[in-house]
């Protein structure tokens, strides 16, 4: 692998940075990584990534009292056995579950990432139906206080027909499957 | 397991906005429900998800991928791919249960146990990012159907690191500014991007400066929107860019047009006569003949051909090319010969 910076000698040394959200990857020459005062340097790929999550990391970890954080700190996910230092350490999840076990940081943190904390995108075309209707459901609710809003309610007991429809669907898709 | 093609066809071909993009990406982070995370799973469970990709796609004859295990391939191949940008520098890393499910025209790939289980990428000389998205959902969907993604309700589509987590969509285009740069009005375009939620860097080498004047923009936010809304703010800061840029062209031919001429067909000599030449000292001269081409100064030379060379003078395309390992001062002197070869 080739140095990022000068393009000329053997890349040794990795460097993981996040500006603004965004992972970056560098590599660079050791000859180049001791002129740079960019960055902070490291061989270990962990050591140099903690510190650089730690901007993104510690102010959600401070905000909770510390008793909490002692209690959330020791909480391993049952799956893939990540605590949430080692999460915070990496920078990575281990599994899906993770998500579930270490939710009550993530608002936060996804706040932080991405300003966001609801997801709005695509829905898995097979397995999401369900989420499909509820957004289908979210949208006729508004629709339909817009139509009493209008005094139009004949419109807003069509839609209000509409939404019961929907609901009961959702209903029986539950009890389907269970 | 199959050969490596080595040589590139994607830049054969025009697309739009040609001048300053050279091309775009789309990329998808999606992982499997019940098995952990590439940083967790075991040798065992990343190797099933290998076979399991094969399953699917031997499932359906839309699409034609050749599979490529990473930690069977050469050391060289490794990096040839990663010189064509088809893999990642994290996925180059030899390890088991890597995988690269590529198409003949190398402009669709699944890489299998990158940082999260598949990442899905479809690339397009120019600009052409609604395209992409919609080949890169239908690869997407072609997965799906026979595989669980792990999915949540509020996150969307569960990714290893948070930054990926909800579209796990990453739209990115990659750049030619070399007007901007030399006005010295790249960095405050440069500013006003980053104020926008979309990252910039340099393609080759870091800081404001890089080498070859090419740049790469891409989302940073991957919760909260929707793909189109993601897609659409990255394309009109594009424009905007690509209007820029051109408007210091202009600014440069109305004023200083025999400067700008000289400075080109010197560079022009040095890529054509020079006997060993360094990758830095390539990539800015053939910056500046692209620039010559787009500008109508020099005209028996095609833009394309400029862009297919950024990646034939890559060391590792060079030693495929010669055939044996080569040496730092040997890699400079194949460079010059291979440019001398194309040009
Ligand atoms: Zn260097
Ligand atoms: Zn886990």
């Amino acid at each position: 692998m080739i140095c990022d910076k000068c393009g000329e000698k053997e890349a040794n040394v990795h460097l993981t940075k996040i500006v603004n959200g965004e992972k970056n990857e560098i590599y660079l020459c050791e000859n180049c990584a001791s002129q740079s005062n960019e960055f902070s340097f490291g061989t270990d790929h962990n050591f140099t990534f903690q510190n650089l999550l730690a901007g993104i990391l510690s102010p959600a970890i401070n905000n909770e009292s510390s008793q909490n954080n002692l209690l959330n700190n020791k909480v391993v996910c049952n799956k893939c056995n990540s605590s949430y230092q080692e999460f915070s350490q990496k920078g990575l999840f281990g599994c899906a579950e993770c998500y579930d076990i270490f939710e009550n940081k993530l608002e936060s943190l996804m706040k932080r990432i991405h300003g966001n904390t609801e997801h709005s995108g695509k829905v898995p075309q097979r397995r999401g139906g369900r989420l499909k209707l509820k957004r289908k459901i979210n949208d006729l609710r508004d629709q339909m206080q817009e139509a009493i809003a209008m005094e139009n309610f004949e419109k807003a007991a069509i839609l209000r027909d509409q939404i019961h429809e929907i609901d009961s669907e959702m209903e029986g898709e539950v009890n389907g499957e269970h | 397991m199959e050969n490596i093609d080595y040589s590139s066809h994607l830049f054969s071909e025009a697309g739009p906005e040609k001048d300053v993009i050279i091309s775009s990406r789309i990329r998808l982070a999606r992982n499997i429900e019940d098995i952990s995370f590439p940083n967790k799973a075991k040798d065992s469970e990343r190797k099933e998800i290998v076979e399991m990709t094969k399953q699917v796609i031997a499932d359906q004859e839309k699409y034609q991928f050749n599979l490529l295990d990473l930690y069977e391939i050469s050391d060289i191949d490794r990096e040839i791919l990663l010189e064509k940008h088809l893999i990642s520098r994290d996925h180059a890393k030899r390890r088991v249960g890597k995988a690269l499910f590529l198409n003949n025209k190398q402009d669709i790939s699944i890489m299998v146990n990158e940082e999260d289980h598949f990442r899905i990428q479809v690339l397009s000389p120019g600009m052409d990012l609604d395209k992409l998205w919609k080949k890169a959902n239908e690869i997407d969907d072609l997965l799906e159907e026979n595989l669980d993604f792990a999915f949540s309700e509020k996150w969307g589509y569960l990714t290893a690191c948070p930054t990926n987590v909800g579209t796990g969509l990453r739209a990115s285009i990659m750049c030619h500014l070399p007007a901007l740069n030399l006005t010295n009005r790249i960095d405050k375009v440069m500013g006003a991007i980053s104020q926008l939620g979309l990252a910039v860097r340099g393609m080759y080498g870091e800081g404001s400066n890089p080498a070859g004047n090419i740049y790469q923009i891409s989302n940073q936010i991957t919760l909260g929107h929707s793909e189109e809304d993601i897609i659409d703010n990255l394309k009109s800061v594009n424009q905007q860019i690509v209007e820029q840029e051109r408007k210091a062209r202009q600014i440069m031919l109305n004023n200083e047009i025999d400067n700008l001429k000289d400075a080109i067909k010197r560079s022009f000599g040095v890529l054509k006569y020079a006997y060993t030449i360094s990758s830095k000292e390539a990539l800015q001269l053939l910056s500046d003949v692209k620039l010559g081409i787009d500008l109508g100064i020099i005209n028996d030379l095609s833009a394309d051909l400029i862009s297919e060379l950024l990646i034939l003078i890559r060391p590792a395309h060079l030693k495929i090319s010669e055939g044996r390992d080569l040496t730092n001062k040997e890699l400079n002197i194949k460079r010059a010969e291979m440019i001398q070869e194309k040009i």
